[in-house]
């Protein structure tokens, strides 16, 4: 896994800190040429894994990487799935089956079950699961995805539930069927790690918030602090300037200082921007 | 441990399970939904008790406390039957579709001293909790005017037949989304006297309305205006803005910020400069134990829980009796509305409406 990682949250809209910055990058990057041309130049830096969503606009930029292979050869996509405010205004306007219905394709087994509205006797969300896996990794088709991430908002609902079945059911499948490694991104960080303990899924990679005022680390920071110690786990650092509450080079010296953890992603907009951070980041890396 | 159990399985149900689960004073004993293949795989992977009769789990499982997000036009029904076995509720919003059934249930509720809550959640949201703390503090000096609006992409298109898309059944923008501006109005600066120029709109559904906008009068003088439209494709998810105006400045939040312009002077018992000060959630928002979908849902729960512990029926600050007035609120907004739109579609003004200018000039120049 790359020391470093770029993210998404920029090209859509999604600014935890101010509405108005977040809709002025939406403005920014409508154009998926704008997009591109930000991803060229971290892959210049020498930032070449980009941990994406499955939002329907990087099915664009899929078709941008397989057009263009030789400028993209180290080039690789860390998809976290799924898109889920689709999922979620669907389940509230159709409720559980009637959303699942509508994302299955029409053609399997389950889908067609379903679809005909016959009772389903045998309970298989193993299947269901790895129907929705596949819809969301078709625009993936023919890339480099050697970690596939569960999005946060999923991980923790099934960590809430208690239906912890269903992250050995992702890892299984995403192993299986696309020889990737499953990533879980979480804001519960020592919570996960228990269950995933418990399921014996071994030294998992996990990204979640890591910064240096304690934002949206669910247990605590000291919690965080010292399960990234002592635990056995692959942790990447997100939201590490907190949507730029910290500044940049008092948020990376935190992180970097905590030698466990593996990688860190961020985004970010323009190549000054990201050749800052990338050699800051590289600066604060004692070499191991 | 506080013993709960929950009604219905949609988007909000599942998210206070996922809650309630992990939440360290409570214990979810059961739930209930009438999709049964939700309940089954529920069973299976997750060993919790499941039913499909509600009176059966409350007559069976006997909880302390019961959460409901069923569709609104249940909520009367459910929520009578949990007070009546004594049980403290947790209800989503909009609370009841017919406000004097409301009255009847915070009544009961009331006299029983059970804790009630409605899941108002933009009242846990800490950049309005803070708002509202400088308001009650008076650094704006006289409020004035206030504008309350919620926006999201809900409905984007014409769209089958849900519980969404029906009134009678809590379906519609005005039930849907006006109510979270309503009720942010009415937690800010208390509910209006009286309510004008209400516009239901339809855009995209048949039955319900797409767009609501209206206008609140004080006693004091004080206006607000409410605007809530689900069928906004540019907001990725429901968003919704504040802006208080008074005499001495103006606060503008949202769920990320408040942005606070004070105009004479500073007010530094509130750490505030003269001129802008602004203020981000991330310094806001207290930590919560458990994380889902932001900390305002998970805060929502753990206020109603700790009201339970300690007895505090009176505590609470999203009460069945605060959201009743909302109920009354879009209640009025809903009549108003009514006869806005009879005035518009009245001969005279369909006449006027159409001449336009044309007419307009004619009896002008008529006259010399």
């Amino acid at each position: 896994m790359e020391r470093i990682l770029f993210g998404d949250n920029q090209f859509f809209g999604v600014n935890h800190m101010s509405e108005e910055k977040a809709r002025a990058q939406s403005i920014k990057f409508q154009d998926i040429e704008a997009i591109i041309h930000v991803l060229d130049a971290a892959y210049d830096e020498g930032i070449t894994g980009f941990m994406c969503t499955t939002h329907e606009r990087i099915g664009d930029i899929c078709d941008h990487v397989r057009n263009n292979r030789g400028r993209y050869q180290n080039f690789q996509f860390y998809p976290c799935m799924p898109y889920a405010y689709k999922y979620a205004n669907a389940v509230t306007n159709y409720g559980m089956i009637g959303a699942l219905k509508r994302f299955l394709p029409e053609d399997g087994a389950i889908g067609a079950v379903l679809k005909g509205g016959m009772s389903v006797a045998k309970k298989d969300p193993q299947g269901l699961g790895e129907l929705l896996i596949d819809a969301e990794m078709k625009m993936f088709d023919g890339l480099r995805t050697p970690v596939i991430f569960l999005q946060n908002v999923v991980t923790d609902l099934l960590l809430g539930l208690g239906f912890h079945e269903a992250f050995c059911i992702f890892a299984d499948h995403v192993k299986n069927r696309y020889n990737a490694e499953a990533g879980f991104i979480t804001m519960n960080l020592p919570k996960l790690l228990d269950v995933l303990d418990a399921l014996a899924i071994e030294n998992p990679i996990v990204c979640t918030n890591i910064n240096k005022i304690g934002f949206r680390m669910c247990g605590g920071i000291a919690a965080y602090e010292k399960v990234i110690a002592t635990r056995r786990f692959r942790p990447i650092a997100m939201s590490v300037f907190a949507s730029g509450a910290i500044p940049a080079k008092e948020a990376l010296e935190y992180v970097c200082k905590q030698t466990n953890i593996r990688s860190i992603v961020f985004g970010a907009s323009s190549r000054g921007n990201i050749r800052q951070t990338k050699q800051l980041i590289d600066q604060l890396t004692r070499p191991s | 441990m506080i013993r709960v159990a929950l009604i219905g399985l949609g988007k909000m149900g599942i998210s206070h399970h996922a809650i309630i689960n992990t939440h360290p004073d409570a214990e979810l004993v059961a739930v209930c939904d009438s999709a049964a293949y939700v309940l089954d795989v529920l069973r299976k992977y997750t060993g919790v008790r499941c039913y499909a009769d509600f009176l059966a789990l409350l007559d069976q499982e006997k909880p302390d406390a019961l959460f409901i997000a069923t569709p609104s036009r249940f909520h009367g029904e459910m929520v009578k039957a949990a007070l009546d076995r004594n049980m403290h509720v947790f209800c989503e919003k909009p609370f009841s579709l017919d406000p004097a059934e409301g009255k009847t249930l915070v009544s009961i509720a009331e006299q029983k001293r059970l804790v009630t809550q409605v899941g108002y959640h933009y009242r846990f949201v800490a950049s309005f909790q803070e708002m509202k703390r400088l308001l009650a503090a008076g650094v704006l000096g006289q409020i004035h005017h206030i504008r309350s609006e919620v926006y999201g992409s809900v409905v984007l298109r014409p769209q089958g037949s849900t519980w969404r898309t029906r009134r009678e059944e809590g379906g519609g923008c005005l039930y849907d989304y006006a109510s979270h501006a309503v009720d942010l109005v009415n937690y800010l600066v208390g509910a209006p006297d009286a309510v004008g120029g209400s516009v239901l709109n339809k855009l995209f559904s048949r039955d319900v309305e797409d767009e609501v906008y209206s206008t609140f009068y004080y006693g004091n003088g004080m206006t607000a205006q409410v605007a809530a439209n689900w069928s906004d494709d540019s907001y990725r998810k429901i968003t919704a803005k504040v802006t208080v105006w008074g005499t001495k400045g103006r606060i503008t939040g949202d769920r990320q910020e408040l942005q606070i312009y004070l105009c004479d002077a500073g007010n530094p018992s509130y750490g505030l400069n003269k001129g802008w000060n602004v203020r981000y959630t991330t310094e806001l928002t207290k930590d919560v134990w458990f994380y889902l979908r932001g900390e305002e849902y998970s805060a929502q729960i753990d206020h109603f829980l700790q009201c339970i512990k300690i007895n505090g029926w009176g505590e609470n600050i999203s009460p069945f009796a605060s959201a009743a007035r909302t109920d009354d609120v879009l209640a009025m907004i809903l009549r108003d509305s009514g006869t806005a739109r009879a005035r518009a579609h009245a001969p005279d003004t369909a006449k006027l409406a159409s001449g336009g200018t044309q007419g307009l000039l004619r009896r002008i120049f008529s006259r010399r």
